[in-house]
């Protein structure tokens, strides 16, 4: 297969998805500054879940495991 | 995209974490960014999304931004990154809308049924050969432009495109439709 064999299915494609610059709101219509900020405030001192969950199990094997803090701080 | 290269002072303000140099950025780039989203991922809402989530990520990864670099080609391939995750997050079954919008120049020889198994079709490809085909034939984008969205030479684009439209051919053919 060559990429002369390609043109009608490459033709076949152009027609079944035109190029979005002929299509309606090719450009953008609003402004998406307050969606950003909105974003930037909410995410910007959000600490995922998963960091919690990090700390509780790490916190947890101290108390368990008192020893192994020298271990623990080498590896850091 | 068209927008001018920022003021090297403005580039550095926005590399130590300047919210209004970001914002000034982001003014003057939104646009562009929007629309390079928008011929990948074909929807307007959608691009609008990921437009923010685009930004969102440009602004965490500030710290990381070389001033002396192009502001515009790296925020090209954070927004191609995007909208990728994007693409490989959505089902390909809900990926077209109902109406398929039409060519300025429709083919009398191609159906609106064909249409829509080519588009369906087209939607089943990987999403990483999905993008590069998009870009290079539907959108018709020059390859050294996708080549450096996407981080790869201009040869891998060229392959993943021909990738793309054999294994599009051939599920097409699964169908019986000979192109």
């Amino acid at each position: 297969m060559t990429t002369h064999d390609h043109e009608p299915i490459e033709h076949l494609l152009k027609q079944a998805l035109p190029a979005t610059s002929t299509q309606p709101r090719a450009t953008l219509q609003r402004d998406l500054w307050p969606a950003l900020r909105q974003r930037l405030e909410q995410g910007g001192n959000a600490v995922p879940w998963f960091d919690w969950a990090l700390l509780a199990a790490l916190m947890l094997w101290v108390a368990l495991f008192p020893r192994a803090i020298p271990v623990l701080l080498y590896h850091l | 995209m068209a927008a001018l290269e920022p003021a090297t002072d403005v580039l550095q303000q926005f590399s130590h974490g300047k919210v209004d140099a970001f914002e000034s950025l982001f003014r003057q780039h939104q646009g562009d960014v929007y629309r390079w989203i928008l011929r990948i991922v074909r929807d307007p809402a959608v691009a609008e999304d990921v437009t923010v989530e685009t930004f969102w990520r440009i602004h965490r990864a500030h710290a990381r931004f070389d001033p002396s670099r192009s502001f515009e080609a790296w925020a090209r391939r954070i927004a191609t990154n995007a909208a990728l995750d994007h693409l490989k997050s959505t089902r390909p079954e809900t990926e077209l809308p109902d109406d398929l919008p039409r060519p300025p120049v429709p083919d009398p020889g191609i159906s609106q049924e064909l249409r829509e198994k080519t588009a369906q079709a087209f939607g089943r490809l990987p999403p990483k050969l999905r993008i590069a085909a998009t870009l290079a034939v539907i959108e018709e984008q020059p390859y050294q432009e996708i080549a450096e969205a996407l981080g790869i030479s201009t040869g891998a684009v060229k392959l993943r495109v021909f990738r793309a439209v054999r294994l599009l051919r051939k599920d097409l053919q699964r169908q019986g439709i000979e192109p």
